[in-house]
């Protein structure tokens, strides 16, 4: 009994989606078959009629006919909702190809780059890293570095001077040394570097500023010998340069240490063979250093008998100049955004 | 300049090769930065073997010479020209002094294959008229054909060009100075000149008296000579003086020079016929003058040194002498000054003069008084010798030199310990020896007489380790690293704060700029806010850098000026530096401009830079440093600034810079600034710790009143957070309204305020009590009106 029926809306209901093409349709065709006069719903109607021994068979079969419709009729409708969404998300699509939003962070100055740089080799080495005034006495400048006022030494540096002789901008940042060997009281050893801003009167053009920064750096504790300087200045050009620079002494002078010396690194350009930078001698000087004269250790309190230490100094500018490749000095301090961006960020070696 | 050839006399350098010898002279110490030889490439001497008239020219020569493998002809044109003659020729190749290179060439019709030569064509002469008329240069009949005619006539030259450190230029700036240093370098001997001469039995004590009266002259020593004959120097004193760049004058001049560049030492030559009997050396009297050798009227001052002759002056000591005893070709009889003056006091004599002679750069440097005396009897040698001179018995002196010794006792250990370096005690002794330094040897200690001469090395170890360090050779030095504890260092003090604000400032995006600290009067005074003033120079190099900086705004503003130029748009910019005001007080300022966008691709719409963005930094600064809650911003009033769009900051209510957009008369585009001190900022920042989130849940309402147009919020905000007591979290902005809807004067500000608390869940009754109690107040308080909810 009404196993015709049951036959024919299966076949029916198998074939009931072949011709639905939209989500309207197909919603549609659901209240055909399922709803609540739908000729699914309809069919079960019918159990009633079933005798009790055939009314199992005819629930099984009818459940079946539910399931396969139900079953198509999710397929169809996911691909329905799908289609709708992919063409939403089509619609939706950008020119991947346009320009991004710029973000970035700031760059430090190129000088302060480099200082950043110097700075944390030291650091790593055990030095502090301290800063002293730009007005500075003459004390501290000149006579406590074993300068006294009337030595041709003066002359050669072109100090602006702002009160008499007593108060200028500093010429050097070896002052910082006297400070800091005040304040240690002859009692502590003093590792530190000073980089700042020094004044010389110099017409300002590609190679000279009135206004440049020196990295001067002191170390003083007991038996510390000029190979010792030699050593140090190895860590930072090496670290600035690359492994392979070697370092050179040359004697020279300096009224505040004693051996005095002038440091020469081998060209990082031409390895020796010769190039503008170098001026063809392979050699380029980079600072200037020596042995802390024992006057001026007692001067500023350590015992020379006791304490040794040595000093130097390199020119910011000069350092950076070479390891950028900067030909204008003035570059450091117009600061054109172009050129001093690319430097906001860490030189991965 | 030293010229190779001279220093021979005095140290035998004959084996070395120049240029090596000059590559040891630099490594220790004595930089050679040039060495400049008078070799000539392509010179042969020749003999003309026929000479011809020129065809076509009535005082060209057509010559064959034969120049030892072959004959050439040569077309000349010297007067002297003629068959048998031994010459010198310049082949095609050779380059002569000015870069005049010898070519092959036709003159008038003829060909000429080099060049027959004067000596002052190849720079051995000066060019003098006399010279030119003299032509070619003959050679003696023994010259032999085909070898390089400037070695036969003993002219080769090698000089070195040296820069030198100031404390080595007065030692190394003479020939028998500099013969010391090499004879150091190679381990040799210095002979010095002959210096003897025979004396007359007249007495230089009769005719004259020496008188000192002044404490810049130590020391002064004179000799008299009689019956000189005024001519001509001999060859090798000209020919060494042209190679050290002196031009030769007559003997009596050349040898003073000579004598100079011998032992550093000038000495001054006055004509006693027109001197007399006296010499007073004293201070100058002001606004007393002179008329020294140039022509030159000098205006003296107390400062300077005058040798006088009694009465006036005749010589401003060690500088230049005086045109009223001056040497001239009649003098027969002269007084010879060997002295010592005040190497300070001629410098600042020859500076404010502008006089810079061979003397007073001399004596400004310092000499040695041992080469007084020397100086004097060499010369009074060479006077005898070439000037026909004789020589006065005796000489009169004044001698108040402080002739203490220099000693440096030492044991060797401490200058290796100096230079990180291992040499026995007997090669320190072989090393002292080279460096010709007198020492005795106790006990295993050195005590070291350092020689006169060696005027920069003072009396410490250090400066024996210097000495045996650059002969040992700096090159030898090993690296080595000191041997201290190991610590981290640290930025210490504002150098902390500056790098701490320096690196944040850049992570919100803005460059680090560095700029001058001396500027113009003008620039000074723009974004003049504060009413500083400044410390101006007494001596600027130019009005432009004439002016210590109190502010950082006009710098950078010029910053921002020069990249807009270069249409850069987007500038973020910040610089932190050290300012001073009149009274000297050091601030230390953090300053930023900003203009443009700071977020932007350039195709949608961009997150310009306006006065809140600044606002936000500052404020991040601030938090950052660990002030928040202490800082507020009062509406500021300059005229720099747009009197709408600019606050000043307040900490703790204390002002410590201020934000605002440039006044648009200064600039038309939007460039917004801040300058904060940094001084007011320095105080350790909070440990980081962690804090749990609330884990009860908040509760957020939002509130809208209608209030004046001129309330500021911060008053609303304030009242809010006064009556929200405990629980209220936060208040937020997030809506401001004015426009159509509300009258003119009015404006609308909603708030959103967030509700918390650490114990409890809140519940609505008791966040609405407060809430409305907020409401009510606010209303109450500004008259304002509870826009709907």
């Amino acid at each position: 009994m009404y196993n015709k029926e049951l036959q024919n809306l299966l076949e029916e209901v198998n074939k009931c989606f072949e011709n639905i093409n939209s989500l309207k349709d197909l919603e549609e065709l659901h209240t055909f078959y399922m709803g609540k006069n739908g000729k699914i719903t309809q069919i079960n109607q019918l159990i009633k009629e079933v005798p009790n021994e055939e009314k199992r068979e005819f629930g099984m079969k009818v459940n079946e006919i539910r399931t396969i419709f139900n079953e198509s009729y999710e397929n169809k409708k996911n691909s329905f909702l799908d289609e709708e969404l992919n063409k939403k998300l089509i619609n939706e699509a950008i020119d991947i190809t346009l320009p991004a939003t710029k973000i970035s962070i700031g760059a430090p100055n190129i000088l302060e780059k480099l200082i950043e740089t110097v700075e944390e080799v030291f650091m790593s080495m055990g030095y502090d890293v301290v800063d002293g005034p730009e007005i500075e006495e003459d004390k501290f400048n000149f006579e406590m570095l074993n300068i006294p006022k009337g030595h041709p030494a003066r002359d050669a540096q072109d100090t602006f001077y702002i009160e008499g002789e007593e108060l200028l901008l500093r010429s050097q940042t070896s002052p910082v040394q006297v400070r800091t060997m005040l304040e240690g009281k002859g009692e502590v050893p003093i590792r530190m570097i000073c980089p700042g801003k020094t004044y010389r009167r110099d017409d300002d053009d590609a190679t000279h500023s009135h206004q440049f920064m020196q990295i001067e750096g002191l170390l003083v504790d007991k038996n510390i010998s000029l190979s010792d300087l030699k050593g140090t200045i190895d860590v930072i050009v090496k670290k600035l340069f690359g492994e392979s620079i070697e370092t050179r002494f040359r004697p020279s002078y300096y009224q505040f240490t004693e051996p005095s010396v002038e440091v020469d690194i081998s060209c990082f350009n031409c390895k020796g063979e010769g190039c503008n930078i170098c001026k063809n001698t392979g050699w380029i000087t980079v600072a200037g250093a020596g042995v802390v004269h024992p006057n001026v250790l007692k001067m500023s309190g350590y015992d020379p008998e006791e304490w040794s230490g040595f000093a130097f100094g390199f020119g910011a500018e000069r350092m950076a100049m070479l390891k950028y490749g900067i030909n204008d000095i003035r570059a450091f301090y117009n600061t054109d955004l172009r050129e001093s961006r690319p430097f906001d960020r860490e030189e991965v070696e | 300049m030293i010229s190779l050839e001279w220093v021979q006399d005095y140290i035998d350098i004959s084996d070395q090769d120049l240029r090596e010898l000059a590559v040891k002279i630099t490594k220790a110490g004595i930089n050679i930065e040039k060495i400049i030889s008078n070799d000539i490439k392509n010179l042969v001497i020749g003999e003309i073997v026929k000479c011809e008239n020129h065809p076509d020219s009535d005082h060209l020569h057509v010559c064959d010479v034969n120049i030892g493998n072959k004959v050439i002809q040569i077309v000349c044109g010297a007067p002297n020209v003629r068959d048998g003659l031994k010459v010198i020729v310049s082949l095609p190749g050779a380059i002569l002094p000015g870069n005049f290179e010898i070519k092959k060439s036709k003159i008038r019709g003829v060909e000429s294959n080099g060049m027959i030569c004067a000596l002052f064509e190849l720079g051995l002469e000066e060019k003098t008229e006399e010279n030119y008329n003299k032509g070619i240069h003959e050679l003696d009949s023994e010259a032999p054909v085909g070898e390089d005619p400037i070695k036969y006539l003993g002219l080769n030259q090698t000089l070195y060009e040296l820069d030198i450190h100031k404390h080595r230029n007065n030692d190394c700036y003479y020939h028998i100075g500099f013969a010391y240093e090499i004879g150091a370098i190679l381990n040799r001997k210095v002979i010095l000149p002959k210096d003897d001469y025979k004396e007359d039995k007249d007495s230089i004590k009769k005719y004259f008296e020496l008188k000192v009266e002044t404490d810049k002259c130590p020391y002064y020593l004179a000799k008299m000579v009689k019956n000189i004959t005024i001519k001509e120097s001999p060859e090798f004193i000209k020919k060494r003086l042209i190679a050290a760049g002196m031009r030769p004058i007559n003997n009596v001049v050349d040898i003073s020079n000579y004598v100079m560049l011998e032992y550093g030492q000038p000495t001054h030559f006055f004509d006693k016929d027109k001197l007399g009997n006296k010499i007073l050396v004293r201070n100058a009297k002001d606004n007393e003058s002179v008329i020294t050798l140039d022509g030159k009227k000098r205006v003296l001052n107390s400062n300077d040194i005058v040798i006088t002759d009694g009465n006036k002056p005749v010589c401003i000591a060690g500088i230049m002498g005086g045109e009223n005893t001056e040497v001239d070709e009649n003098t027969k009889t002269i007084l010879i000054e060997s002295a010592i003056f005040d190497a300070v006091s001629i410098r600042n004599t020859a500076n404010r003069l502008d006089l810079k002679s061979e003397a007073s750069i001399r004596y400004g440097k310092g000499l040695n008084y041992e080469y007084t005396e020397k100086a004097i009897n060499r010369a009074c040698h060479l006077l005898e010798k070439y000037a026909d001179a004789t020589i006065l018995s005796d000489s009169v002196n004044y001698d108040k030199i402080d002739k203490t010794l220099k000693h440096v006792i030492f044991k060797s250990e401490e200058v290796n310990k100096i230079l990180g370096i291992n040499i026995s005690e007997d090669d320190m002794k072989v090393e002292l020896n080279r460096l010709g330094f007198d020492f005795t040897l106790n006990d295993d200690k050195f005590d070291v007489i350092i020689p006169n001469r060696r005027l920069d090395i003072d009396p410490y170890v250090n400066d024996i380790a210097e000495e045996i360090g650059r002969l040992y050779g700096y090159h030898n030095l090993v690296s080595t690293l000191p041997k201290v504890g190991i610590r981290r260092g640290k930025y210490i003090g504002d150098v902390k704060y500056r790098k701490i604000i320096s690196k944040r400032l850049r992570s919100l995006g803005l460059n680090e700029v560095k700029s001058y600290t001396l500027v113009s009067p003008n620039m000074a005074n723009s974004f003049n806010y504060r009413n500083k003033s400044q410390i101006a120079l007494p001596n600027p190099m130019s009005i432009d850098k004439s002016v210590i900086r109190t502010t950082l705004l006009p710098s950078l503003y010029n910053v921002y000026q020069y990249n807009k130029s270069r249409k850069i748009n987007d500038v973020l910019i910040y610089e932190i530096s050290k300012t001073y005001d009149k009274d000297y007080n050091e601030e230390s300022l953090i300053s930023g401009l900003l203009t443009g966008n700071y977020l932007s691709n350039g195709w949608t719409i961009p997150t310009k830079v306006d006065f809140y963005l600044v606002k936000g930094i500052v404020e991040d600064i601030l938090n950052y440093m660990g002030f928040k809650n202490r800082y507020s911003f009062e509406r500021l009033n300059d005229s720099n600034f747009h009197p709408g769009i600019s606050a000043k900051v307040l900490l703790d209510k204390k002002e410590i810079g201020i934000i605002g957009r440039i006044h648009p008369k200064i600039s038309k585009d939007e460039v917004y600034v801040f300058e904060i001190s940094l001084n007011e900022l320095m105080k350790s920042v909070k440990a980081l710790k962690f804090k749990a989130a609330n884990i009860y849940p908040s509760m957020e309402k939002d509130m809208a009143f209608i209030i004046d147009k001129n309330l500021e919020s911060i008053n609303i905000v304030n009242e809010i957070k006064k009556l929200g007591g405990k629980i209220l979290k936060e208040v937020n902005v997030f809506d401001v309204y004015m426009g159509d809807k509300l009258d003119n004067d009015k404006k609308s500000i909603a708030y959103n305020l967030l509700f918390e608390d650490d114990s409890k869940t809140l519940t609505e009754d008791e966040v609405m009590k407060v809430f409305n109690n907020i409401i009510e107040g606010i209303e109450k308080k500004f008259n304002a009106i509870l826009r709907d909810k």
